[in-house]
C-alpha cells in the first residue's frame, strides 16, 4: 500500500439504495375474504377434516394440510384474547404511537388475527373484552383488512378467560 | 448419532451496535478463525462449511454464502446454508454436527452471523404486505401478547420479567463479548425505561446487535486428537434434536407450544437426562423478551406449568448462587446479533462445560443445554453437550 | 429379491420414492405459494401412498427474495402440515441442497422418511435487479450486473478458449425444446432447427434469446426412503448412490469461468465416472452451461443429456435443482434407465454444483 493511501482514513461505510418492486399473489382462498372485506363483512372457510374455521381464508388447514373450500360468514362481534399496547416508532410505520394492538377472535372463529383497538382508554383494554369491527364508509371499503377501521368495545359483560384459554 | 462428535473449537465477535470496522466477511471471519485457533486447526483442515443467518433482509444481501465462500476457507468445499428463522444459529450447528456424527466428514466449520447495523431489521420484520392492516411493529408486537396471556395464566407478579432483565444483564457483566454492558442495572432502571410493547419495557427486550459465531466440530478421534495438541478439552455432543410446528392453527397453544416440549423430551432422552433442573449444570436458552425465561422454564421441564416464575423469582436462575444458572453469558437480553443468537446460546453451553467460559463460568459444569427457537414459537433447536463422552 | 445398492458415501442406502412438481408457467397469478404446492405435497403422498404422518423428516428449499418479504418458508408450511410437531428444517438454497441435508439426515438410523420441497415464483419481480443482490455487496451488487451478462461473460470464455460455438450452444437449446415437446410440465417445447434459432438476435453477446432460460413460476415435492423399505413403496426405487457438493470462489476475476472445477470434484467424489451413465439431468439454466457442465462432469456422448428438456425448457428457482434430480429419478423409476446423473446448480454463473448418482437396484 502506498503510503499516500496510509494516511486517508478508510472507508466504513458504503451506501447501496435497494429499491425492488414486486406483484403480490393473494391466491385463490384469500382473495375471497379480500372480497368480502371490500363487502364489508368477514369471510372465512372451515377445515373440512377438524372442522375448524380459519378466519382470513388460508386455503390449506395448517393441521391437516388438505384444501379448504367450504365458506363461512362471520358476524361483526369478537372478543380480544390478547393485546400489547406498541409504543415503538420504526421505519414505515402509519399509525400513530402508541397504539393498541389486540387478537381478535371472531364468534364463531377458531383462530385469532390481529386488530387495532380504539374507542377506549388504554388502560382498560382487557382480555375477554367484547368488541366489534367499525368499517370505513361503504364508499371506501376496499378488499383490504384495512377496511376495519378499528374495534371498538361493545359494551357487553367480557368473556370469562377460561372460556377462550385455546385461542389466543 | 451414529459416531460420537464434539465442539473443539470456539469462537465469537465482540457483539456491538455496529461494526463499522468491518466488513460482513470480515466479521464472519474473525469468529472463525478465533474458533480455528482454538481448535489448532487452519482453514485447510475443514471438510465442510455450514453457514446460518436470519432472512436476507436483515442486511440486503441475497443468499450472502456466495460471496462469504472465500472469506470462510470454503472454495472446493462442500458449503451449506441453513434458515430456520430465529432458531437459525442452534439448527446450523446441528445441521453441521450431523455431517460429522453420520460419519460423512470429520471436521466442520459452523459459522452464524447477524450485521444488523447493514440494513434495519425492524423494517425488515414489519415490511408492509398489500391488503393487510400496517399493525405488526416488530417481534416485541408479536410476543407481547403471548406474554401478557402467561401473566395472566400463571398469576405471576408483574415484576417477573424485570428481575430476568436485571439478572441476564448482571450476567453479561463477566462476559466481555456481551453487547449490551450496564453497571447500573437494577430494577428501577428497567421499569423506568419506555414501556416498548406494553406489557415490555424497553430493557426487557433484546437490543440489536453486528456479530457472528464459529464451531468447529470434530469425530471422536480428531477431537482426542486436538484435545491431546491443544491441551484444551472438547464438548462432546449428548443429543441433539430439532423440532417445527405451524405459526397458527386452532387450539395451539403459544405460550407452551407443544414443539418445544417435544423437542426438549427427545434431546433429554437422548442424553440420559430425567431431571434437567438437578441433572444439568447450566442451560443457555433463547429469551430475547424477558417473560420467556420462566415460560421456557416451564416449556422444558425444569419445571412444573406455571411456576417457571417462582423460579426465576426466587433466584434459582441467577450465576450468584442459583442451583440452575440460565444465560451466564448474559443471553440474546444482552447480545442479539439474530442468525447468530441461537449459535451463541450452542456455543455457550459448550464453553461451560470445557470450562473456557471465564468469569462467568458455572464451577465444574459437566452437563449444559443449549436452545433456540423461532419464528411464532414455532421452530426449536436444542443440543446438550458434556465433558465426558456420551455413553 | 433386490436389495439396496451400497452408497459411496454415508452408511446407509436411500432412494427416491416418489416425486412431483406443478406444470411451469411464467405466471401463476391464481396460486399463492400455499396453494402452488399442496397439490404437488398431495401428489407425492399419493404416488407413495403414504400420509403425513409417515414422514419423519422434512426439508424445504426457497429464497425470501423471490417474494419480496422475510420467511417465505414459514408460511409455506402451512401446505405440509407439521403437527403433530416434526423435525423439520430450511435451506435458503434450492430444494436439491434440501434434499441433501434430508439425505444426511436419513444417514441416522432412527429416521426413515422425508419430504422434500422447493418453490418459486420468478414472477413476483423484475429478477435480473433481484438476482443482482447475490453479488459481492460491496464490490460488485452496486453495479447491478444482471444474470444475462454475466452469464455471456461465461459463454464467451467458452468459445475463447474453442470450448464450443454459437452454433452448438443453440443446437443444445434446439435439442432441449424439442425433449420438452414430450414433458407436459414444460414451458418452451417447440421443433427448431439450429439455422432458425441462429436467426434471432442477440440478447447479451454471444447470447441469443434460446440460450436463456424462461421466467418460470413452479415448485415440487419429493419423498425419500431409507433402506429396504423403499421397495415397498416402487418398484424400481432410484437408489442414491453417491453425493457430493462443492463451492467455487465468488469473485468472477479469481474464476476460471469456462470450466466447472467444484462440479468435477462433486462428480469426483459422488463417483460418475465408475460406471455407464444413461441418462442426466443437469440444471443448466443457459444452453452453454450444459456443454460446459458435461464436460465437468465427465459425461461420455452415450449419456443422454436433459431429456425432459432441462431449465431452458423450464427454471423455477429453488425447485430447477430438486427438479433435476425427480426426472432423473423418474427416468430410473419408469426402467429407462439403470445408472443416472443429477445435477443442481446455485449462486450466480454456476458457483455452487451438487452432484449425485442415481441406480437401480441389481
Amino acid at each position: 500500500m502506498s503510503d499516500a493511501l496510509e494516511t486517508q482514513d478508510p472507508v466504513t461505510m458504503l451506501s447501496t439504495p435497494i429499491r425492488l418492486d414486486y406483484d403480490f399473489t393473494a391466491g385463490v382462498a384469500q382473495s375471497r375474504s379480500l372480497r368480502g372485506y371490500a363487502e364489508g363483512r368477514f369471510v372465512g372457510q372451515r377445515c373440512p377434516v377438524c372442522k375448524k374455521v380459519y378466519v382470513p381464508s388460508r386455503g390449506s388447514c395448517p393441521v391437516d394440510a388438505v384444501p379448504t373450500k367450504e365458506e363461512v360468514v362471520l358476524p361483526n362481534t369478537a372478543t380480544v384474547t390478547t393485546f400489547c399496547v406498541v409504543n415503538v416508532p420504526f421505519a414505515g410505520q402509519s399509525i400513530e404511537i402508541p397504539y393498541i394492538t389486540a387478537s381478535i377472535l371472531l364468534d364463531g372463529a377458531d383462530i385469532t388475527f390481529m386488530g387495532l383497538i380504539q374507542g377506549i382508554p388504554a388502560d382498560e383494554v382487557r382480555m375477554g373484552l367484547r368488541v366489534e369491527a367499525v368499517w370505513v364508509p361503504k364508499e371506501e371499503l376496499g378488499p383490504t383488512l384495512a377496511s376495519v377501521k378499528y374495534f371498538q368495545p361493545t359494551g357487553e359483560p367480557d368473556r370469562e378467560i377460561s372460556t377462550f384459554r385455546e385461542h389466543l | 448419532m451414529n459416531q460420537r462428535c464434539a465442539v473443539i473449537g470456539i469462537g465469537q465477535t465482540h457483539h456491538k451496535a455496529k461494526r463499522e470496522d468491518v466488513s460482513i466477511a470480515g466479521m464472519v471471519r474473525e469468529a472463525a478463525r478465533a474458533a480455528l485457533d482454538d481448535a489448532g486447526m487452519d482453514y485447510g483442515d475443514i471438510d465442510a462449511v455450514v453457514i446460518g443467518k436470519a432472512p436476507d433482509m436483515f442486511e440486503g444481501i441475497m443468499m450472502p454464502e456466495h460471496y462469504l465462500a472465500g472469506a470462510l476457507g470454503a472454495v472446493g468445499k462442500p458449503m451449506l446454508r441453513v434458515h430456520t428463522a430465529g432458531s437459525v444459529g442452534g439448527s446450523t450447528a446441528i445441521v453441521a454436527a450431523h455431517l460429522v456424527a453420520t460419519g460423512i466428514h470429520k471436521r466442520v466449520l459452523t459459522v452464524a452471523f447477524e450485521k444488523q447495523s447493514d440494513s434495519d431489521a425492524m423494517w425488515a420484520l414489519s415490511v408492509p404486505q398489500p391488503f393487510a392492516a400496517p399493525l405488526l411493529a416488530g417481534a416485541g408486537g408479536y410476543f407481547a401478547p403471548i406474554i401478557r396471556a402467561y401473566i395472566n395464566r400463571s398469576g405471576a407478579p408483574n415484576d417477573v420479567g424485570m428481575k430476568v432483565a436485571v439478572k441476564d444483564r448482571l450476567h453479561a457483566l463477566k462476559n466481555p463479548y456481551a453487547h449490551l454492558q450496564l453497571p447500573d442495572i437494577d430494577l428501577k432502571m428497567v421499569e423506568e425505561s419506555i414501556m416498548l410493547w406494553d406489557p415490555l419495557h424497553y430493557l426487557e427486550s433484546c437490543p440489536s446487535s453486528d456479530g457472528a459465531a464459529a464451531m468447529v466440530i470434530a469425530a471422536e478421534d480428531v477431537a482426542t486428537a486436538q484435545e491431546k495438541s491443544t491441551g484444551r478439552s472438547a464438548a462432546w455432543i449428548h443429543g441433539m434434536a430439532m423440532r417445527s410446528e405451524p405459526t397458527m392453527f386452532a387450539g395451539r397453544n403459544q405460550i407452551n407450544p407443544q414443539a418445544g416440549r417435544d423437542c426438549a423430551k427427545d434431546v433429554f432422552a437422548q442424553a440420559g437426562v430425567t431431571n434437567p433442573r438437578k441433572e444439568l449444570d447450566c442451560a443457555e436458552v433463547y429469551v430475547p423478551f424477558s417473560w420467556y425465561e420462566p415460560m421456557w422454564l416451564e416449556n422444558l421441564g425444569f419445571c412444573d406449568e406455571g411456576d417457571g416464575w417462582k423460579l426465576t423469582d426466587s433466584g434459582a436462575t441467577s450465576l450468584d448462587g442459583g442451583d440452575i444458572p440460565w444465560n451466564c453469558s448474559g443471553g440474546v437480553l444482552s447480545s442479539n446479533p439474530i442468525g447468530a443468537s441461537g449459535m451463541l446460546r450452542f456455543l455457550e453451553a459448550a464453553l461451560q462445560v470445557r470450562g473456557m467460559a471465564g468469569e462467568h463460568q458455572v464451577a465444574d459444569a459437566s452437563k449444559a443445554l443449549g436452545h433456540a427457537y423461532g419464528g411464532g414459537s414455532q421452530f426449536f433447536a436444542m443440543w446438550v453437550v458434556g465433558s465426558d463422552r456420551p455413553a | 429379491m433386490s436389495t439396496a445398492p451400497q452408497p459411496k458415501q454415508g452408511t446407509r442406502p436411500v432412494a427416491i420414492v416418489s416425486f412431483a412438481q406443478a406444470p411451469t408457467q411464467r405466471r401463476i397469478e391464481q396460486a399463492n405459494e400455499v396453494e402452488l404446492l399442496m397439490p404437488v405435497i398431495s401428489e407425492v403422498y399419493a404416488q407413495a401412498n403414504m400420509t403425513k404422518d409417515d414422514v419423519d423428516f422434512v426439508c424445504s428449499g426457497s429464497t425470501d427474495y423471490l417474494i419480496g418479504g422475510p420467511f417465505s418458508f414459514v408460511t409455506a408450511l402451512d401446505a405440509v402440515g407439521v403437527w403433530p410437531p416434526k423435525r423439520e428444517s430450511h435451506v435458503e438454497m434450492d430444494a436439491a441442497w434440501a434434499l441433501y441435508e434430508s439425505w444426511v439426515q436419513l444417514q441416522e438410523g432412527d429416521l426413515d422418511v422425508a419430504l422434500v420441497y422447493g418453490f418459486g415464483k420468478s414472477s413476483l419481480g423484475d429478477l435480473q435487479r433481484i438476482l443482482a443482490l447475490q453479488l459481492d455487496p460491496y464490490t460488485m451488487a452496486p453495479l447491478w450486473p444482471d444474470q444475462v451478462s454475466l452469464a455471456a461473460l461465461q459463454a464467451q470464455a467458452m468459445i475463447d478458449r474453442g470450448l464450443a460455438t454459437e452454433e452448438d450452444f443453440a443446437g443444445v437449446a434446439s435439442r432441449s425444446r424439442r425433449d420438452a415437446m414430450n414433458n407436459p410440465n414444460a414451458q418452451v417445447a417447440n421443433d427448431l432447427d439450429v439455422a432458425t434459432l441462429l436467426k434471432e438476435e442477440y440478447i447479451a453477446s454471444p447470447l441469443r434469446r434460446h440460450c436463456v432460460p424462461p421466467l418460470s413460476d413452479g415448485a415440487a415435492a419429493m419423498i425419500l426412503v431409507a433402506g429396504d423399505r423403499a421397495f415397498d413403496v416402487v418398484d424400481r426405487p432410484a437408489w442414491i448412490t453417491g453425493i457430493d457438493h462443492r463451492i467455487e470462489a465468488h469473485a468472477f476475476g479469481v474464476r476460471d469461468l469456462a470450466t466447472s472445477p467444484s462440479t468435477t470434484k462433486a462428480a469426483h467424489m459422488a463417483g460418475v465416472g465408475e460406471g455407464d451413465v444413461d441418462v442426466a439431468e443437469i440444471h443448466a439454466p443457459f444452453a452453454h452451461q450444459e456443454i460446459l457442465l458435461a464436460s465437468a462432469l465427465g459425461l461420455s456422448s452415450a449419456t443422454t443429456l436433459n431429456p425432459s428438456g432441462g431449465p431452458l425448457a423450464a427454471n423455477p428457482l429453488m425447485a430447477g435443482g430438486l427438479i433435476r434430480f425427480g426426472e432423473a429419478a423418474n427416468r430410473i423409476m419408469d426402467g429407462t434407465a439403470s445408472r443416472a446423473v443429477a445435477h443442481a446448480t446455485s449462486g450466480p454463473i454456476l458457483q455452487q454444483n451438487l452432484v449425485a448418482v442415481l441406480e437401480a437396484a441389481s
